[in-house]
């Protein structure tokens, strides 16, 4: 089989897994659909790992296939066609992508269980894997578009999951609106791009794009930056970044899989794969790599200070894709892929970590009330602290090869990026800190209530229902996944899952090791070889500079989260109370949220009340009651004649006569 | 000769004319009526159509007249309230109808009646004659002829059904209020006037 | 006579006939009134006919009669049912079709 079949074949099992599961909601009993779902995106990634032995076959310039169902639009000058396009790029992430689903997918299996959506729930998902693979394997702007606008869809339909708690649907709102905002960008960009270029699809438009721009053109530039607003809403970077904390409010699994390991990632894939723009558009490039770095910082200091779970590890990811989105602005694309992939191992195990407190918690996520879960939970325990190693970089784990490469070739292009580079090692402190924070709060020390239940009972504690975000009551089967709360140490498949990303975030390293080999690199090559940044390569030896350096900042970023919480408790609270304002300042999240609130919401509202009050009212009202009243009044004038008397018909008739005759009269003179 | 038949034939005519429009009791202005008819009758022999003439009288102020007469005498003489309901009704009305006369007045004596003879062309004798006349509806005007019978066949059977008395509408003592509907005010009808007709 | 002048006096005729119908409350000189109006015609047609020398309009004239006469016959056939049922005869009082 050829390769586009496999990847046909890649996009047309979850489509299969979310048609069936959503036809037979109410027929498929028990876990049934858990298992088809999981089964279909397992099937997926199957065909993935065989695309990309199809792939391997070819000889490697020419590792690039097209591939096109039906014509899509062909007519006055478009031609778009619902086409696929094949090459190390989409192959890799089609392989991140799955690999992880299916992970996700058997955790969730257990994890949902008792949850009364649970049908729905492995529909939506495999529907969000569906549109995910096909943004990744688009092969032209407008199945792009279409992909993208799915898996914002799917975002939305998982964050508000819960949609009779107010809050989750307020979050599902937010995140589509700003998505939408990314959503104008992207399709703007691409009517751009068709004005200039006359195509939409990917090959065309990367061959011509050289020859028709100059280097930092206006037109070119504009087209990166509108890319760059889709981008960053997508992955939740400055300033569009408001809705992923509160995307925390879907399903745990929701969160591992879209909001760490996939969705967000969908812009840095667009930057790389655009990047034959961005060779262009230098100056756009640079906005996106700062704006990264940006966001790595601002996301870090907030994760150090705020006390949800979920929220610590939802900045942990928007500071990370920072990262990704530094690596793939200044042209090192292979690491900032490649630290997407390890990002998504960690991310994800984190993630179900957390899933798994949090129902020993009886859906409590506040850190402060957790300790002790290092006896209650040892398995959940162990997989936390990998987690949270390979996020901090320690040294061997997965997460210390990537994230130093990107911050290796930052700095060996020299010039302003070396400020990437420093601010990269800083954030990275700041990555240590706030990650081991968490586990030297929730793992040691005197077990909390719900821990000592657990340790006790060997039962997870039973609790009202409570919203977690704001503490009120709630009914039994809106919130937490049904009355039974599921554990990893209980359920073999969550248990499955983690323990493959756990050995994954620990070795997932080895296959780019400066000097040793480079897998990832070679593989990718392809795809960017039409680049001129990629041929940078930072020597061996400055490599394993910075990862010294990386491994250095990684473990005294331990050793100061050690100090705080482990060694000497209630030092947090001394310095809380000495920066008061600093603390409350990045506890609101530098009021981000209250900064789009006055700036956009308000006068977007204040013209919508105005539009509503006035125009609304006097013309468009105007104008309809107006006609009314035109016609009403006609009628009641035209009315009166029709009075009953028959002698004024009689006279309308003869003066109709008399006029008639008057008329032939005149005209026949 | 002929002017002065003319003449007088034609104050006849408008005379009963301007008499029917006239008179406030119904029952002269159907007399005006008969005048005016045979004042007609008279132009029509001036004509030389005699068999229109006669058949004006025989007919039209005889058999027709006489049921003007009947009803008349039936239904009674009401006179008319003098308020007019419709405003302008009594000032368009005349100016409509002069109007009128003046436009076909002027289509008359326009030029294109010049083209005719003043005094007609040669006539054959028998010219309106019965003979002649019986034989144009025997031979050309057969299909109006039928026509026109049938017409008649069925105006009379229309009349018998609509003027016939039907039991339950009056009984025979009801006709003792006739003697106070002298005025034409409206009164309420003893019966539904939305009963089906027929 | 020249034919003007029986024109003449038809068109008048006529007139007189049209603003009676108009001027007029009670339903016979309506009626009557009608009548003047169709005899204008017949006058015009008797007319004509003489002066082209066709008795094709004296037919016509004949033919116009005898509608007159269903005319009639019909017109006072409601006069008698309205009185029959106590209904004015007032053609202002008449008046339920209005709009």
């Amino acid at each position: 089989m050829s390769a586009t079949s496999w990847a046909w074949l890649v996009l047309l099992f979850p489509l299969l897994g979310s048609v069936v599961t959503a036809l037979g909601f109410r027929l498929l009993p028990g876990r049934t659909a858990g298992l088809v779902g999981t089964v279909a995106i397992a099937l997926s990634f199957a065909c993935g790992v065989a695309l990309l032995v199809n792939l391997l076959g070819d000889p490697a310039e020419s590792r690039h296939h097209a591939s096109s169902l039906w014509d899509y639009a062909s007519a006055a000058g478009l031609d778009i066609k619902l086409g696929i396009f094949v090459d190390p790029l989409s192959v890799f992430m089609v392989l991140v992508v799955s690999g992880v689903s299916t992970l996700i997918h058997l955790y969730s299996y257990s994890y949902m269980a008792s949850d009364a959506g649970y049908n729905r729930f492995f529909s939506y998902l495999n529907f969000f894997v569906f549109s995910m693979l096909l943004l990744v394997l688009a092969g032209n702007f407008v199945i792009l578009i279409v992909g993208w606008a799915f898996v914002g869809f799917a975002s939305y339909a998982l964050i508000s999951f819960w949609y009779s708690r107010e809050t989750a649907t307020r979050a599902g709102m937010k995140a589509f609106v700003i998505n939408v905002v990314g959503d104008v960008g992207l399709v703007l960009a691409t009517i751009l791009i068709f004005r200039e270029l006359g195509s939409f699809d990917y090959g065309q438009v990367f061959a011509t794009a050289p020859q028709h721009f100059q280097t930092n053109e206006w037109t070119v530039v504009a087209i990166c930056l509108l890319l760059l607003v889709g981008a960053f809403a997508k992955s939740a970077q400055l300033p569009l970044h408001t809705w992923l904390p509160d995307a925390m409010e879907g399903p745990t699994p929701v969160s591992a899989l879209i909001h760490a390991a996939t969705m967000v990632t969908a812009g840095v894939y667009l930057i790389a794969r655009t990047h034959v723009l961005f060779d262009l558009a230098p100056t756009a490039a640079d906005i996106a790599a700062f704006t990264g770095l940006a966001t790595l910082l601002v996301a870090g200091s907030i994760a150090l200070v705020v006390t949800d779970l979920k929220r610590v590890i939802a900045y942990s990811t928007m500071s990370q894709i920072g990262y990704m989105v530094i690596g793939v602005s200044i042209g090192a694309y292979s690491a900032g892929l490649f630290h997407l992939m390890t990002h998504a191992f960690f991310k994800a195990l984190l993630f179900m970590a957390a899933g798994s407190i949090i129902a020993a918690m009886a859906n409590r996520q506040d850190i402060d009330r957790m300790s002790g879960f290092g006896r209650a939970m040892p398995f959940t325990a162990v997989t936390l602290i990998i987690g949270s190693l390979a996020l901090a970089g320690f040294p061997g784990t997965s997460g210390f090869f990537s994230k130093d490469e990107i911050l290796s070739f930052a700095s060996d292009r020299g010039g302003i990026y070396t400020i990437l580079a420093v601010g990269g090692y800083l954030g990275a402190l700041i990555t240590a800190i706030y990650s081991f924070r968490l586990v030297f709060r929730i793992l040691p020390g005197e077990p909390c209530p719900e821990a000592r239940h657990l340790i006790e009972t060997g039962h997870v504690v039973h609790a009202e229902p409570v919203n977690p975000a704001t503490e009120e009551p709630e009914d039994t089967g809106i919130g937490f996944p049904g009355p039974e709360h599921h554990i990893a140490e209980q359920a073999g498949g969550m248990r499955i899952a983690m323990s493959v990303l756990a050995a994954l975030a620990l070795v997932g390293g080895v296959v780019q090791i400066p000097g040793v080999d480079d897998v990832i690199g070679k593989f990718l090559e392809p795809s960017f070889a039409n680049s001129p940044l990629a041929a940078i390569h930072p020597s061996t030896s400055d490599e394993w500079f910075g990862l010294g350096i990386g491994s250095i900042v990684s473990v005294s970023g331990i050793f100061v989260a050690y100090l705080l919480y482990v060694a000497r408790p209630g030092s947090t609270a001394v310095l809380i109370e000495r920066l008061r304002p600093l603390h409350s300042f990045l506890f609101n999240k530098w009021y981000f949220d209250e900064a789009i609130d006055i700036l956009v919401v308000r006068p977007v509202l204040a013209v919508g009340s105005f539009a509503n009050r006035t125009f609304e009212r006097l013309v468009v009202d105007g104008i309809v009651n107006g006609t009314v009243d035109l016609v009403r009044g006609a009628g009641g004038i035209v009315r009166t004649v029709q009075s009953g008397f028959v002698r004024s018909y009689a006279l309308l008739l003869v003066s109709g006569f008399a006029g008639l005759a008057l008329y032939f009269l005149v005209t026949s003179s | 000769m002929v002017e002065v038949c003319f003449f007088l034939g034609a104050i006849g005519a408008l005379g009963g004319a301007i008499a029917v429009v006239g008179f406030r009791n119904p029952f002269y202005s159907v007399l005006a009526l008969i005048v005016h008819l045979f004042s007609l009758a008279g132009l029509f022999l001036l004509l030389h159509s005699e068999f229109v003439a006669a058949a004006q009288i025989v007919v039209y102020a005889g058999a027709v007249m006489v049921l003007y007469v009947f009803v008349t005498a039936y239904v009674g003489g009401a006179e008319e309230s003098a308020w007019e309901p419709i405003p302008g009704q009594r000032l368009l009305a005349p100016l409509m109808g002069a109007a009128l006369f003046v436009e076909l007045s002027i289509a008359v004596l326009g030029s294109s009646l010049k083209a005719l003879n003043g005094e007609g062309p040669e006539i054959p004798l028998g010219f309106g004659s019965p003979a002649a006349i019986g034989r144009l509806l025997m031979e050309r005007f057969m299909v109006a002829f039928e026509a026109a019978s049938m017409l008649l066949l069925l105006a009379a059977v229309g009349a018998v059904v609509l003027a016939s008395r039907r039991d339950r509408d009056h009984p025979p003592a009801a006709e003792a209020e006739r003697g106070e509907r002298q005025d034409g005010i409206l009164r309420e009808p003893s019966e539904p006037s939305t009963r089906a007709a027929v | 006579m020249a034919a003007e002048w029986y024109l003449v006096l038809s068109a008048l005729l006529f007139a007189v006939g049209a603003v009676g119908v108009l001027i007029r409350r009670s339903l016979i000189v309506i009626l009557l009134c009608l009548e003047l109006m169709l005899n204008a015609g017949n006058l015009a047609l008797v007319a004509f006919s003489r002066m082209l020398g066709d008795q094709d309009g004296q037919v016509f004239a004949l033919i116009v009669m005898v509608v007159a006469a269903c005319e009639v016959v019909i017109g006072l056939g409601l006069i008698v049912a309205l009185y029959r049922r106590r209904l004015p005869l007032d053609v202002d009082d008449l008046r339920e079709l209005r709009g």
